[in-house]
């Protein structure tokens, strides 16, 4: 899956959490380590923790104030 | 007897107005979202997703593109504006805007006018759910052959149903007024009178706004426009026999050698270990070959194929290898179910490689 694929499927499932919850996305493009955080600053969420290994890329995200 | 008097004092606030603007990620939507910023007005931005948009992780997947930036512009623009971004996946709804355009083609596979009126229209409608005032666009008249002339300009406006709620900040001055200027929502004086091809007076406004860095313009945000991409897909349908294509097809037109040397199957060849990796993702949906004596591509198979088709396909991958000049190469063939087995070819000399077999 590539970009902005991760983004959206990001963005949909926020949609669906409470603020204040976490959502833990796993996906192998390397690109979501910048989309993913940069889309939470811009829509008020926060990232929690990233990190990438062996080709797959794991991003924390705490939903913020929508 | 009278009813008292009672005197109230209103205060009059006018409502702030609220805009959704299409933001591609080049310089235009940008110039445009920030124009009606300027204004006042709460601006958002949505993006749709087409499944040809030419993004930063396409460049990236190519070593020779490492340089390039890997960021979604369209994010990256939200952020330089420091409003939200709403991506919206339009894969299947897009399909027939490609396949069935009803203004026909561009140069290229580019159904511009389409595309243009089908996004204002998904706009028109995500205003209406989310209790939005209006829609902006970056278009300039003359800056596109196809989309962006005076006369389709209100095409684009009819068909997609915002007639008048549809604002096109960059050269509203040369169209008649919509409703928010007529409202007052926005003051038209303020808006601009850009035309034709050139850029400079939209890299005047951005340095006017301080933007320095920008996705440079016109350099095409859609592979659909480019040549040898349309080819791929004209060959796509061709050899299918009917005008279809699902998402995992599109992706990989943008990736490879592609070679069809029978109707019924072609290759396409990893050019580098980016393309390589990125191919290795659909080794379990297609046949693949791989040398094993020699250094070489990972090359996909996609088609039905026979031991005589695999056996061409096998010459092919190996005049990509290391063992060009080999007498024989050996490969490994791989159907999609993980099944191998090992065969030992003589790569195909560049003499018998059809030219007309490479799309």
């Amino acid at each position: 899956m590539m970009c902005p694929m991760p983004v959206i499927r990001t963005q949909d499932k926020v949609a669906e959490l409470q603020v204040g919850d976490t959502l833990e996305v796993t996906c192998t493009d390397p690109g979501a380590l910048n989309d993913i955080p940069a889309w939470c600053r811009i829509n008020g969420h926060k990232v929690v923790s990233s990190e990438e290994d062996k080709g797959e890329v794991i991003i924390t995200v705490m939903v913020g104030e929508k | 007897m009278a009813p008292p008097f009672h005197s109230v004092k209103i205060k009059m606030q006018a409502t702030q107005r609220k805009a959704v603007a299409l933001i591609s990620g080049g310089l235009d939507s940008l110039l445009a979202a920030k124009a009606v910023m300027e204004q006042g007005v709460h601006v958002e931005g949505i993006n749709f997703y087409t499944g040809f948009c030419v993004e930063g992780h396409t460049h990236a997947i190519r070593k020779k593109d490492k340089a390039k930036p890997k960021r979604n512009n369209a994010l990256w623009v939200a952020e330089q504006l420091g409003i939200k971004l709403h991506i919206v996946d339009v894969i299947e709804e897009y399909k027939d805007i490609v396949i069935n355009p009803s203004h026909g083609y561009g140069q290229h596979m580019n159904p511009c006018l389409d595309c243009k009126g089908f996004m204002v229209k998904k706009a028109h409608q995500w205003i209406a759910e989310n209790n939005f005032d209006f829609i902006v666009t970056g278009e300039v008249i003359g800056q596109r052959p196809m989309s962006q002339r005076k006369e389709t300009m209100p095409v684009i406006a009819k068909e997609s149903g915002a007639g008048d709620l549809l604002v096109r900040p960059l050269c509203a001055q040369h169209l008649p007024p919509t409703l928010p200027e007529q409202e007052g929502w926005l003051d038209r004086d303020k808006l601009f009178d850009f035309s034709g091809r050139t850029r400079k007076p939209q890299m005047a406004l951005a340095e006017q706004y301080g933007f320095e860095d920008y996705a440079q313009p016109a350099g095409g945000c859609c592979f659909l426009t480019d040549a040898q991409y349309s080819k791929k897909i004209a060959d796509l349908w061709t050899s299918r026999g009917e005008r279809r294509y699902e998402l995992d097809d599109i992706m990989l037109l943008k990736v490879g050698r592609h070679i069809r040397p029978k109707k019924h199957f072609k290759l396409i060849i990893g050019r580098e270990e980016g393309e390589n990796n990125f191919l290795s993702g659909y080794r379990k949906m297609l046949s693949s070959i791989k040398t094993v004596s020699h250094a070489g591509p990972l090359t996909l198979i996609d088609g039905e194929v026979t031991e005589e088709d695999i056996e061409l396909a096998a010459q092919i991958a190996a005049r990509y290898s290391q063992g060009r000049t080999a007498d024989k190469v050996e490969v490994e063939f791989t159907d999609k179910h993980g099944v191998s087995k090992l065969l030992n070819v003589t790569p195909m000399p560049v003499s018998q490689l059809d030219e007309a077999w490479q799309i």
